[in-house]
């Protein structure tokens, strides 16, 4: 066992810093998806078109900023005003357009819609931005890389990677839970989650609230996609494989669990750097290795609470 | 001349094709001329692949427009049924057997995904319909059995392995250890086990360092490039296309990769303009075939050149290898036909005359010339190069390019790859041709 860390320890330490900033990344998009469930109890498939277009507009807004000759330092504004356009503008449309009439409906009709909705926003982006790989790697260049000592070698790591993206998602997580818990919306939208016939009655606008929440969600979406977007070229099909990742953080976590969110991308993020290192053929199952153990244990996740069934 | 076809003509012409299929199979009966050339195209609509349907689709509208204006195919006008590759085989299954029975197609072009020329394949068997492969590269298609109405109008994995395998040889041959990283599905197993195979018998004793396959469509390899780092392999072998290429070499660029190990891209034409000048130089690059741009000896430089600016100025990109794919199999289909018309002394050939024409048929790229051998393969030229920049483009292209002949990189009719690889000797890198300095 000794023996095995000694040759194995250093290859592991390397793993964790992958995970770190994959996992950094996962549970952005997690999040969203996370609070949107909470609240609005729709499972959202079309999460990850949301972080596909938020990707695309940072990209395209980075370039257009880049062609007009200013500083490349505002590639990092770039990212958060993307976010927040397609946050700001999407969100609300498809919460008051299309979710609100759903909410009432059988979940399988809410998964049906919502999965229409990808399926056309995955049209739309191909319509806007084309097929071929978009790159905007400014912000990643911009920050450089940092040599980690590896044995008697080193191993080049962007500090986009190593400190940006791990550092935005602990800001996110406690923004997050300080909003939620210390702030008179955040409570009302905890209130909202937790009985949401009781917080009527108690004079709580629940309309508004969906509204907001769905917004912040949208928005953390496409801050996930903004963030990914100087690391990544942009392709038709990255919504996709995003969705079903987050998908397996918030089963794992338990639906409506923030910080659960965190510690599930956590687990996931490693397992899968890990998993490269080890037994690479793994990689791609890991992160549902870890959920069916999650659920076989703990139907409702790891930090899910049990519903108690209305009569 | 553009022949005017009215509804009532289409319909005739349509009704006439789909009668014409009740007898379809073998019988050298008269053809009533159609009143249109009907071509069914299978290609990547969507999904990731479709970075390569796409521009094909592009190039294919681009010439069956020239070639409408200009007469039409055996003064036919052409006219072409898309159909989208992206929902999975079981749907272009169903989708091949539409266009034959309600759409009535002439012909079909199939497909850029192995699958699903391994999918379409058998039915071009038994619905007796001449099939032109046009991008697929898996190399089971006329290795496993044979396929009298399927024809592919390219070259296929084993010289598009082959021949970047034989330029590293000759480029690095003091390379002691490699690495793979390939995507994982069908075509990045198996580049790897033809690349395995050749380099084992070339070159006995690599140490294989690292063997990774991440997931399909992974838009993050971080974690394999730190692997890779600390491994320091001589070279790094990887096949992947697309979105993923780009996003692997831009990683490994920014964290130093490329100045630790030697890369060869054997993909990598169809991704060098999204990379710009984030290329690094001095890198084993290929194209599947031998249309780079700055090909040195082009066979017909005008119509090379001609092909490039139409497409340039009508889609605002260079075409990229599936377009030029797109084109050989179009240029195949007008030889073809006119081969089979010519038989039929000017008059129209059925399915069976059809395929019978495609056996054996010589045909001009703009940069070579093409035989479809006796088992339906294509003879590619394939073209190696490292990547560098010149004055005349904004992107990677190589230099110092070795072209190999088709038939000294295709495994030979009757053999299968695996085994003709494993057999091969390295008086075979004698044989290569002097690079180009291009």
């Amino acid at each position: 066992m000794g023996a095995w860390f000694s040759e194995n320890g250093l290859l592991i330490g390397l793993a964790l810093l992958d995970g770190l900033a994959n996992a950094a990344l996962i549970f952005m998009v997690a999040v969203g998806l996370n609070l949107v469930f909470g609240v609005l109890r729709i499972v959202n498939v079309a999460h990850g078109s949301l972080f596909a277009i938020g990707a695309y507009a940072a990209a395209s807004l980075g370039l257009f900023l880049a062609s007009l000759g200013l500083p490349p330092a505002l590639g990092f504004a770039a990212l958060v005003v993307a976010a927040a356009l397609v946050g700001g503008i999407l969100g609300p449309l498809i919460e008051r357009l299309l979710l609100r009439r759903i909410y009432d409906q059988e979940q399988v009709l809410q998964l049906l819609v919502t999965f229409a909705l990808f399926m056309i926003l995955e049209d739309v982006q191909k319509l806007v931005w084309g097929v071929q790989p978009i790159l905007q790697d400014a912000p990643m260049k911009l920050l450089g890389t940092v040599e980690v000592p590896f044995g008697e070698d080193t191993i080049p790591f962007t500090a986009y990677q190593l400190f940006l993206l791990p550092g935005v998602a602990v800001a996110t997580l406690v923004g997050l839970a300080w909003f939620l818990r210390r702030t008179l919306t955040g409570r009302v939208i905890v209130a909202v989650t937790t009985d949401k016939e009781a917080a009527m009655a108690m004079g709580i606008d629940a309309a508004k609230v969906t509204l907001l929440t769905f917004t912040c969600g949208a928005a953390l979406a496409a801050l996930g996609g903004a963030l990914a977007s100087p690391t990544t070229s942009l392709v038709p099909g990255i919504g996709a494989q995003t969705i079903v990742l987050s998908f397996a953080v918030v089963a794992t976590a338990g639906l409506g669990q923030i910080e659960g969110a965190a510690i599930s991308a956590l687990m996931i993020g490693l397992g899968r750097s890990i998993a490269v290192y080890l037994a690479p053929e793994f990689e791609v199952v890991v992160p549902y290795l870890i959920m069916v153990a999650v659920l076989l244990v703990r139907p409702q996740g790891l930090f899910g609470v049990p519903e108690t069934r209305r009569v | 001349m553009t022949l005017a076809v009215s509804r009532r003509a289409a319909m005739l012409g349509a009704a006439a094709t789909s009668g014409s299929l009740l007898f379809a199979g073998g019988q050298a009966g008269a053809q009533q001329k159609p009143a249109e050339l009907r071509v069914g195209i299978t290609t990547f609509l969507s999904g990731p692949a479709s970075v390569f349907g796409v521009p094909a689709r592009q190039a294919a509208d681009l010439l069956f427009e020239e070639i409408n204006k200009a007469g039409g195919i055996a003064g036919i006008p052409v006219r072409a049924f898309y159909v989208d590759e992206g929902p999975g085989t079981d749907h272009l299954v169903g989708e091949y057997r539409r266009l034959v029975q309600n759409e009535g197609v002439h012909i079909v072009f199939a497909s850029i995904s192995s699958g699903s020329c391994l999918a379409c394949t058998p039915l071009s068997d038994e619905m007796k319909k001449t099939t032109l492969l046009w991008d697929c590269g898996t190399q089971r298609i006329f290795e496993e059995g044979p396929h009298p109405f399927a024809f592919r109008t390219q070259g296929y994995g084993t010289p598009e392995v082959l021949a970047p395998l034989l330029y590293l040889l000759k480029h690095k041959p003091d390379f002691r250890s490699i690495a793979v990283i390939n995507q994982d599905y069908a075509w990045g197993r198996d580049s790897w086990e033809l690349w395995k195979a050749g380099m084992d018998a070339l070159k006995p004793g690599v140490r294989v360092l690292a063997e990774l396959f991440p997931r399909f469509n992974s838009t993050d390899f971080s974690t394999e490039i730190t692997r890779l780092l600390a491994l320091r392999p001589d070279v790094i072998l990887s096949t992947s296309w697309g979105g993923e290429l780009v996003t692997l070499i831009r990683q490994a660029s920014e964290r130093k990769l490329f100045d630790r190990s030697l890369f060869v891209l054997p993909v990598a034409e169809a991704s060098l303009q999204q990379l710009g000048k984030a290329m690094p130089q001095g890198h084993v690059i290929g194209a599947r075939g031998d249309h780079w741009n700055n090909h040195p000896k082009p066979k017909d430089p005008a119509r090379f050149k001609r092909f490039v600016d139409t497409y340039r100025a009508k889609y605002n990109e260079y075409p990229i290898y599936p377009c030029h794919h797109m084109a050989q199999a179009i240029a195949a289909m007008q030889a073809g036909i006119a081969r089979a018309v010519a038989a039929k002394s000017g008059g129209w050939p059925n399915d069976q005359e059809l395929a019978n024409a495609f056996r054996g048929l010589t045909f001009d790229s703009p940069t070579s010339e093409i035989t479809l051998r006796e088992d339906g393969q294509g003879l590619e030229d394939q073209i190696v190069g490292l990547s560098s920049f010149t004055d005349r483009f904004a992107f990677a292209v190589p230099k110092d390019m070795v072209i190999f002949p088709a038939a000294m990189v295709s495994t030979p009719v009757g053999q299968k790859s695996v085994p003709w690889l494993k057999s091969l000797k390295t008086d075979v890198l004698d044989r290569m041709p002097a690079p180009i300095a291009g």
